[in-house]
């Protein structure tokens, strides 16, 4: 087997993976901020509904 | 619900990833001319493929978002195109590696390469342009009209490699004219399969976030008004 060859399968694949985790990631930061603003504003609300 | 489908069609996508890439590494012979590189079509198509199903989705979405108003199908056209956006890269930065060992270069400016490289850019300036418009309405309408636009690049995508009298560096197409070796026809159609469930997967978080988005927008608004 090309070792030339499977050094870039090699680099295709890793870079499919990166590509699909760097996403994920970046949607579960996303998705925790998100939430984190999203008590922010209740807790905001709450304490106006309080007062 | 949303959070039980996510991880069954997570679940259910690494599963069938798995057994795909089972079945190309270990299975498959390399390929007379191309040796092992060849198995770069294997995710660099499907993403292609699924990519587009995507595009199409957020056509129909945007399109019913104009009609009936309703802000769900804006968050399903940038969920979809999103996502969508992501495989195009994908299917870019794979292609181009591939491209590197079987041609010498990286890039080739042929119709085909140039009109995906402009549909991730059509879309990617999607993404980038719809957070500057504050009003929800008028983004949802802009939104639509650019998705809608955005789309007309993607026959041209399709075409590219079927126009006669147009030569591209970019192989022809290989699934409708049988160029498609009988044994890659199984783990083409997995993969195809697999990008799709985890896509889906990923637009359903995306498209929770872009409900909860909402409601913290409606909330602010709220804030304000007080």
């Amino acid at each position: 087997m090309d070792i030339t060859n499977l050094t870039f399968l090699f680099y295709g694949y890793s870079a499919a993976w990166i590509i699909i985790t760097a996403f994920v990631l970046m949607l579960v930061s996303r998705g925790r901020r998100i939430d984190r603003e999203l008590a922010r504003l209740k807790s905001l609300v709450e304490d106006r509904d309080r007062s | 619900m949303r959070e039980k489908a996510v991880y069954v069609l997570g679940l259910l996508a690494a599963f069938v990833m798995i057994f795909n890439l089972n079945t190309v590494f270990n299975k498959l012979p390399d390929e007379a001319m191309q040796g092992a590189v060849y198995r770069i079509i294997f995710i660099h198509v499907p993403a292609a493929i699924d990519a587009d199903i995507f595009f199409t989705v957020s056509l129909l979405t945007a399109v019913l978002f104009l009609v009936t108003r309703k802000f769900i199908w804006d968050s399903v056209t940038v969920s979809c195109i999103e996502v969508g956006t992501m495989l195009v890269f994908l299917n870019l930065v794979t292609g181009s590696i591939w491209g590197r060992n079987q041609w010498g270069i990286w890039w080739a400016w042929d119709l085909r390469m140039t009109s995906q490289l402009m549909c991730f850019l059509l879309y990617l300036g999607y993404l980038l342009v719809r957070p500057a418009i504050a009003e929800p309405t008028q983004k949802a309408t802009l939104s639509a009209i650019v998705a809608i636009f955005a789309y007309a690049d993607i026959p041209l995508v399709l075409m590219a490699i079927r126009l006669p009298n147009v030569r591209t560096q970019h192989p022809g197409p290989v699934l409708e004219t049988g160029n498609l070796a009988p044994a890659f026809r199984a783990p083409f159609g997995i993969g195809i399969l697999a990008l799709l469930l985890m896509g889906t997967a990923l637009v359903l978080v995306r498209l929770h976030q872009e409900t909860t988005r909402r409601e913290i927008d409606s909330l602010r608004r709220e804030l304000h008004a007080a």
